[in-house]
């Protein structure tokens, strides 16, 4: 699924990020990357969806070359790819639908074909009752379910997550990675950079470590490994 | 693309124009201004071209005969000219005649002259190929008894400094106003993008093609540019109407005409419209491409 090859990212500021990145993950893993603050976790994980662009190496996720990847092709990577972020990212004027519904919208999915999509995932994160709701009539979790739920509508091989509990209490936190676990078990591959030691270090899945942009651990079931 | 798609990014991009209020009020009227003055300018110069062309094209020579010239001699000078290589005709006009002309032409304010006659006996002579008018204009002016001689391309030499120096400082001008509307218009579209960024982020994260996320830009810059085309075309075509009613009963004897009401106005209107549509659509990609980054 992910391919990762002597990945090395230097922003323009001159900052390595990567610094000669191997890694390989398959269809269905359930992976966590650790690690301390500016590690090189965002940017790893920006690579996926081509949001940061290698300097130099070989990357593919989902057999698309990242690294030779034409401007005007990446929509059709972002479109294999659903993408979760801390701050849920939803927009305050469109309803829980709507919002949902906007990612097949502008990929120009058929009317019926939302409507059908939508309504599924919206019951898969229980929240088909609250489908007229507006974002910030929402608690935090219900927000990340939302966006989790377009992540997921236009049913992508891979599920990207960037600290997606980062903003929410413990108990929340809980319920958003069964989620994600719910998700893994009908097959997408969850890629999730995180700061949560007790998830972690219960819910075991592999764990990659990365510090100074290297990657340090890469253990199947491993442990969070950094204290609190 | 899509039907569907079409009216959701012709939504969108009103929605913009409503929701820019001042920005897009401040930009339809700075294309309304350039606009208004190409058309006029448009017209001014067109016209001028054509009086240009209609004067260049005129085979017709005034004749000025000297003072104190007997009928003998005019009869005399008649024939000579009319044997000359180049000449279809030669008409005989007498200075009483040319008066009669004048108040007819112009109004009894010249009548006074009717007493003291400043004018001279003339001839109208035609050349039988306008490009020939100069040299048998110049063949006659060699004859003796003859005053002087007008013709067209005499008069239209001053007419195309007044042609060359308008366009140029039109130009200069409309250019001005040009970027001046372009930059209102890229700076409205800038509003409507920063105010639009995390929906084109959020788009551009779910895969929405570059064209999806640019084409409601492009057609807000474009309505723009079409509204701001309404009140010159509107202006223009009833300004034109006006002079071509006032012109056309007070030209018919002149050698030169002014272009017809139609199709000229059509054609103008249709310029005022594109180049409505252009600086619209012209300056929204300035902004997309500072600040869309798709
Ligand atoms: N857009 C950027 N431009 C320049 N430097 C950046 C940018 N994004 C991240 N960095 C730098 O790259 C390093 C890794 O950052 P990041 O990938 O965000 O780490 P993490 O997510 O593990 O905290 C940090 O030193 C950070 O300052
Ligand atoms: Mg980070």
């Amino acid at each position: 699924m992910i391919q990762m090859k002597n990945v090395y990212k230097k922003y323009s500021n001159g900052i390595v990020a990567l610094n000669g990145m191997n890694v390989e993950i398959d269809q269905g893993e359930f992976v966590y990357v650790v690690g301390p603050s500016g590690a090189g976790k965002s940017t790893f994980i920006k690579m996926m969806y081509r949001e940061e662009r290698p300097t130099s190496g070989q990357m593919f996720v989902d057999g698309i070359d990242i690294a030779t990847l034409k401007n005007s092709k990446v929509p059709l990577l972002r479109r294999q790819i659903g993408v979760v972020f801390q701050d849920f990212k939803l927009l305050p004027k469109l309803n829980v639908y709507e919002n949902v519904a906007f990612a097949l919208e502008v990929i120009e999915e058929k009317p019926e074909e939302i409507r059908k999509r939508v309504l599924k995932v919206l019951d898969l994160v229980g929240l088909k009752h609250k489908a007229r709701m507006f974002p910030t009539e929402l608690s935090g979790g219900e927000q990340q379910r939302v966006s989790i739920a377009r992540s997921i509508v236009n049913k992508p091989k891979v599920v990207i997550a960037d600290e997606p509990t980062g903003n929410l209490d413990p108990e929340t936190s809980w319920d958003i990675m069964r989620l994600f676990e719910q998700i893994n078990k009908s097959g997408t591959t969850i890629l999730m950079a995180t700061h949560n030691r007790e998830i972690v270090n219960s819910m075991r899945h592999r764990v990659i470590a990365i510090e100074g942009g290297l990657i340090v651990r890469d253990v199947a079931g491993g442990d969070y490994g950094y204290e609190g | 693309m899509k039907a569907r798609t079409l009216g959701r990014h012709f939504r969108e991009s009103l929605k913009s124009l409503g929701r820019n209020g001042w920005m897009t009020f401040a930009s339809v009227s700075a294309v309304t201004v350039t606009l208004l003055l190409v058309g006029v300018f448009v017209l001014i110069m067109m016209n001028l071209n054509k009086i240009a062309d209609d004067v260049e094209n005129d085979v017709e020579m005034k004749v000025f005969i000297a003072l104190e010239t007997g009928q003998e001699d005019i009869d005399r000078l008649e024939n000579e000219i009319s044997v000359l290589p180049g000449v279809e005709s030669v008409d005989f006009s007498t200075k009483e005649e040319e008066l009669t002309d004048l108040i007819l032409n112009f109004g009894d304010d010249f009548s006074l002259y009717e007493q003291n006659n400043p004018l001279f006996d003339v001839f109208y002579v035609k050349s039988i190929d306008p490009q020939q008018t100069e040299k048998v204009a110049g063949e006659i002016s060699k004859i003796d008894q003859i005053e002087k001689v007008e013709f067209g391309a005499g008069k239209i030499e001053k007419l195309f400094n007044v042609l060359n120096t308008g366009r140029n400082v039109g130009l200069v001008l409309i250019l001005a106003l040009l970027f001046t509307a372009m930059f209102l218009i890229s700076n409205t579209i800038r509003i409507t993008i920063v105010a639009r960024r995390h929906e084109i982020e959020i788009m551009k994260l779910v895969g929405a093609t570059n064209w999806f996320v640019r084409i409601p830009f492009i057609l807000e810059g474009m309505w723009l540019g079409l509204l701001g085309s309404i009140i010159p075309i509107g202006l223009v075509a009833a300004l034109y109407y006006n002079v071509t009613v006032y012109a056309e009963p007070r030209l018919k004897n002149e050698i030169f005409q002014l272009l017809e009401f139609s199709p000229f106005i059509y054609q103008v209107s249709a310029l005022i419209l594109l180049m409505g549509i252009f600086i619209g659509v012209w300056g929204s990609f300035m902004s997309i491409r500072k600040f869309l980054r798709v």
